[in-house]
C-alpha cells in the first residue's frame, strides 16, 4: 500500500513540476512577445537574427527538403505500383511534403541548428555574467536577446518552410522525371491542380508556430542555464529536446485543427 | 548614499550574507575586503538588483532599491566592472565600451561614441588599435581593463569595481589605482571597490570594510586600519595563515 502511495506521490510531484515548467515557458513566451511591441527596438539585433535563423539555414533546409521529396517519390511509386496506382506520385508527394514533411522536417532542422545555437550562446552569456552586464547597462535581456530572435524565427521559418515545400516537390519531380518516366509538364500540372490553398496556408502557419517554439525554447533554456560549462551543456541539450518534442506535438494539434472535419 | 540594512542572502543551504550593515557616503571611495567566497560580489549585485536579498533593505540616496520606480534611470547612475569582465563577445571592444552610448537614453552619434570609447580605453592604458578587436582576442588583464573602461564610459555617479587589479602587472595596477582615485577625487563619483590587493586598498580607499561570516567585521577610515586592534582584520591585512580566520572555509 505504502509503495503505491509512494509511487503516486512521485508521479504527482513530477506532474506538478512539469506543469510549473509549462507555466513558466508560456509566461516567458508572452513576455517575449510583449517586448516585441514596446520600444526600444534593437534593429541590428533583429537583422543579425534574421541572417542566422533565416539566410544561413537555407542550405540545410534545401538539402533536407530535396532528399525527402526524392525518397518520398520513390516510396510512393514502389508502394503505388503494388495496386497499379503509380500515377498518384505527384499528388501524394505534394500532399505529404506541403502538409506534413515540409514543415515538420524544417522545424526539426531549425530546432537542431537554431535552438541549440541560441541556447548555447545565451547560456554562455549567462554563465559569464554578460546577461547581468546587459542589465546594468540599462538594456533588458528579454528585449535585446530574446525578442529579436523570436521575431526573426516568426518571420523566417514560414518562409523557409514555403521554400522547403517547393524544393521538396522539386526533389520528387527530379526523381519522377529522370528515373520513373514521368512527363515533367504533367507532373507539375498534377501537383498545382491538386494542392488546395488550405494546404499551403497550413504549411506556413505550422512554420510560424514551429519557428516560435524553436527560438523560444532556445532562449528559455539559455536564460535558465545553471552555472559552469555543465550548465551550458545541459541548457543546450534540454532546449533541443524540448523544442523537437513540442514541434511534433504542435504538429499533431495543428493538423487536427486544419484537417479533421 | 548607499546603505545596507540587515541584508541576508542564502543560496540553497549556503548562507552568504547574514545581516550585512554598511554605509557608503557620497563622493567617497569604499573598499571592501574579505576572504574568498564571503559574499563581496553578491553584496554589490544586491544593490543593482541582479541578486535579490532574502531580507533586509538597501537604500540609495534614501530610496529603497526594492521599491520599484524607473529601473533604467536607476541603473543609468551606476557603472559596474564585473569580476570576470563580462564583455560581450559578439561586439568589438569599442562597442563594448560605448555600449550605453550607442543605445537608450544616452544615445549619441556613432563617431562621437567611438571617440569617447577610445579616450576611455586610453585612460585604462589601452591604445586605439585595441578598439576594433574582439574581446576573445585579448589577454585576461586587457579584458579586465576594457570592462573598466565600459564601467566608466558614461561617467556614472556610482561605480562598483569588482577586483579591478586582479591579473594585472604591478605597473598597470598602479595605473588603475590612480584612475579610480582620480574618478573619485576629480569627478566626485562614489566608488565601491572589492580587492584582495592590500597596496590597492591603501592607494584607493577612503574607508575600508571587512566582510567576514556574512557580516561587516570592521569598518573605518583607511588610516585606522592598521591600529584597529581587530585580530581578524590584522590577520587579513598581514596575510597570516595563523589567526582567528579558519584557512579552510
Ligand atoms: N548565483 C549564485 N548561485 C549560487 N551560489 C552563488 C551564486 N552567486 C554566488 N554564490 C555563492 O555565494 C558565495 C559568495 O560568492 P561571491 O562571489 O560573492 O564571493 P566573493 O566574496 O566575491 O569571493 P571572491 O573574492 O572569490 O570573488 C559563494 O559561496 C558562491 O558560491
Ligand atoms: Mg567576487
Amino acid at each position: 500500500m505504502s509503495v503505491i502511495a509512494h509511487l503516486l506521490a512521485g508521479i504527482g510531484r513530477r506532474v506538478l513540476a512539469a506543469l510549473a515548467t509549462i507555466g513558466r515557458v508560456v509566461l516567458f513566451t508572452a513576455r517575449a512577445f510583449s517586448h516585441m511591441l514596446r520600444p526600444p527596438f534593437y534593429g541590428r539585433e533583429l537583422l543579425n537574427a534574421l541572417l542566422h535563423i533565416g539566410w544561413l539555414s537555407l542550405p540545410v533546409v534545401g538539402m533536407t527538403a530535396i532528399f525527402t521529396g526524392a525518397a518520398l517519390a520513390l516510396q510512393i511509386y514502389a508502394g503505388g505500383s503494388r495496386f497499379d496506382a503509380q500515377a498518384v506520385v505527384p499528388q501524394i508527394v505534394a500532399l505529404g511534403i506541403v502538409r506534413e514533411l515540409g514543415p515538420v522536417l524544417v522545424g526539426l532542422m531549425i530546432a537542431a541548428r537554431v535552438t541549440s545555437s541560441i541556447a548555447a550562446e545565451i547560456a554562455t552569456m549567462k554563465v559569464t555574467e554578460q546577461i547581468d552586464a546587459l542589465t546594468t547597462l540599462s538594456t533588458h535581456p528579454m528585449k535585446y536577446l530574446v525578442a529579436p530572435r523570436v521575431l526573426a524565427a516568426l518571420i523566417c521559418v514560414p518562409l523557409l518552410v514555403g521554400l522547403g515545400d517547393i524544393i521538396g516537390i522539386l526533389g520528387g519531380y527530379t526523381v519522377a522525371v529522370n528515373n520513373l518516366d514521368f512527363n515533367g509538364a504533367v507532373y507539375i500540372r498534377n501537383t498545382v491542380d491538386f494542392l488546395e490553398p488550405l494546404d499551403v496556408i497550413s504549411s506556413l502557419v505550422k512554420g510560424a508556430v514551429f519557428g516560435v517554439i524553436a527560438a523560444t525554447m532556445g532562449c528559455y533554456a539559455g536564460m535558465q542555464s545553471g552555472r559552469g560549462a555543465q550548465g551550458v551543456g545541459r541548457a543546450t541539450k534540454s532546449s533541443v529536446e524540448a523544442a523537437s518534442v513540442l514541434i511534433l506535438a504542435a504538429n499533431v494539434a495543428l493538423t487536427g485543427a486544419f484537417f479533421s472535419i | 548614499m548607499i546603505r545596507f540594512e540587515d541584508v541576508h542572502k542564502t543560496f540553497g543551504t549556503n548562507a552568504v550574507l547574514r545581516g550585512l550593515n554598511l554605509e557608503v557616503d557620497k563622493g567617497t571611495s569604499m573598499v571592501i575586503i574579505g576572504g574568498s567566497g564571503t559574499g563581496k560580489s553578491v553584496a554589490l549585485k544586491c544593490v543593482l538588483g541582479l541578486v535579490t536579498p532574502d531580507s533586509g533593505r538597501i537604500y540609495v540616496d534614501g530610496q529603497d532599491t526594492a521599491s520599484g520606480g524607473d529601473r533604467d534611470a536607476f541603473l543609468a547612475r551606476f557603472g559596474m566592472l564585473f569580476q570576470g569582465a563580462a564583455l560581450f563577445d559578439s561586439l568589438p571592444v569599442w562597442q563594448n565600451v560605448a555600449f550605453r552610448l550607442l543605445r537608450g537614453a544616452l544615445k549619441r552619434p556613432k563617431a562621437e561614441a567611438r571617440e569617447i570609447a577610445v579616450e576611455k580605453l586610453r585612460r585604462v592604458g589601452l591604445g586605439p588599435e585595441v578598439a576594433d578587436r574582439f574581446p576573445a582576442e585579448l589577454s585576461g588583464g586587457m579584458q579586465k581593463r576594457v570592462g573598466l573602461a565600459r564601467a566608466i564610459a558614461a561617467d556614472p555617479e556610482v561605480i562598483f569595481f569588482d577586483e579591478p587589479t586582479t591579473g594585472l602587472d604591478p605597473i598597470m595596477s598602479g595605473v588603475i589605482n590612480d584612475l579610480i582615485r582620480e574618478i573619485v577625487v576629480e569627478m566626485g563619483a562614489t566608488a565601491v571597490t572589492i580587492t584582495h590587493d592590500m597596496s590597492s586598498v591603501r592607494a584607493i580607499a577612503d574607508n575600508v570594510a571587512m566582510l567576514h561570516a556574512g557580516k561587516i567585521r570592521w569598518t573605518g577610515p583607511v588610516a585606522q586600519m592598521d591600529a584597529s586592534g581587530d585580530p581578524y582584520l590584522d590577520q587579513f591585512i598581514h596575510g597570516r595563515a595563523e589567526g582567528p580566520i579558519d584557512p579552510v572555509r
